[in-house]
């Protein structure tokens, strides 16, 4: 592979490079301070490697959660992949042998790095495949020395978990400003305060999500029966 | 925890979330053609996904709410450290949440904003609260 691209992936990576090294360090902190082994932290980074979830992870492993919640909070927190990888159907499958990498790979930062590329055919699949790689070095690195520092360092930073919150805050802004339609962004907060004021802190992301969803298909669904015939008459 | 356990949830959680990322990939091989709805429910969910996380992170603040109690003209909740105000750690995670919104939105610098925000939330709770 060129070294033109592989500069031009690394620049692009650059600001993956920052943010996951920050909240993978925070993770293996947290893992530490969990009691697992920076190997777990590498363990799990190289298997599951998703942000957010790898979060919830540590506080379901260690409070015990049975086999049946670790498995439904994966399948409802990391489903939103698979809206990601809707969009690169067709450019994964034509990278062949790299398609399981690239599907492995695929994570909101690396997702939003790729829809912004502007290189074309395979010089783009180049360029996404170097992304993924590097991201994924990035990710595992900030784990491995997260995990020993929280060994060797005497303090415990209160408060250091807040990187998450931030970058999922700095997401949502991103996310509010590709599109004019808040509705979802309203949905899915107003469904959350309130789950979390019915059910509680511990058990309000599962109705919260599946009460977003539900109410965003059936208001679609509302919204177009609602408007098909005023279409017909603008036709 | 049982060694063995953790692996299996592990191995449980990988199995899902690479399951969930090739869904797309196992749907549509072929050339099978995509249902709009699909289409646009995957446009729109994630915003709405993002919204509860951030919820989720910021849950505590519901918590101190809870516990606020009028004192001295300063509201307070748990005791007072500094000039007598202080805040239980979900009223600091929601100033520094406004700190990340407000940088960025400024700026559009991932990396700056997560930076300011964490440290502001490190120095709120040194200075803020007691745990």
């Amino acid at each position: 592979m060129k070294k033109e691209i592989f500069k031009k992936a690394f620049v692009k990576s650059l600001p993956i490079m920052c943010s996951y090294l920050f909240v993978s360090m925070a993770y293996g902190i947290m893992m530490e301070e969990a009691g697992f082994g920076w190997y777990d932290s590498l363990f799990i980074s190289v298997t599951v490697y998703t942000g957010a979830f790898q979060f919830l992870l540590i506080t379901l492993l260690s409070s015990n959660a049975s086999m049946i919640t670790i498995a439904l909070a994966a399948l409802l927190m990391n489903s939103r992949q698979t809206f990601y990888s809707l969009t690169f159907v067709h450019e994964f499958r034509s990278m062949g042998k790299r398609m399981l990498y690239m599907i492995h790979t695929m994570t909101d930062e690396t997702y939003a790095v790729n829809l912004a590329l502007t290189e074309q055919g395979a010089q783009k699949e180049d360029m996404m495949f170097l992304i993924a790689v590097l991201s994924r070095c990035y990710w595992m690195i900030g784990a491995v020395a997260g995990g020993m520092l929280g060994q060797i360092l005497p303090v415990r930073f209160q408060g250091i978990d807040f990187c998450m919150t931030a970058l999922f805050i700095i997401i949502f802004i991103d996310q509010w400003e590709k599109t004019k339609d808040h509705v979802p962004a309203f949905t899915g907060f107003i469904a959350a305060v309130i789950c979390l004021l019915v059910f509680g802190e511990r058990n309000f992301m599962l109705p919260a999500l599946a009460a977003s969803s539900g109410i965003l298909v059936l208001k679609r669904e509302y919204r177009q029966t609602e408007t098909a015939p005023k279409e017909k008459q603008d036709g | 925890m049982d060694r063995g356990w953790m692996i299996a949830a592990v191995a449980v959680s990988a199995a899902i979330t690479f399951f969930l990322r090739a869904l797309p990939f196992f749907a549509f091989r072929d050339g099978r053609k995509m249902p709009e709805k699909l289409k646009r429910l995957g446009g729109i969910l994630p915003s709405a996904i993002m919204a509860v996380l951030i919820v989720y992170c910021l849950k505590d603040v519901l918590l101190d709410l809870k516990n606020f109690t009028l004192m001295n003209g300063v509201f307070q909740s748990r005791k007072g450290i500094l000039c007598g105000i202080s805040f239980g750690c979900g009223i600091s995670e929601l100033l520094s949440a406004c700190l990340v919104a407000v940088s960025y939105k400024y700026r559009h610098h991932t990396m700056l904003s997560i930076a300011l925000g964490t440290v502001c939330n490190i120095i709120l709770l040194y200075f803020f609260t007691k745990f």
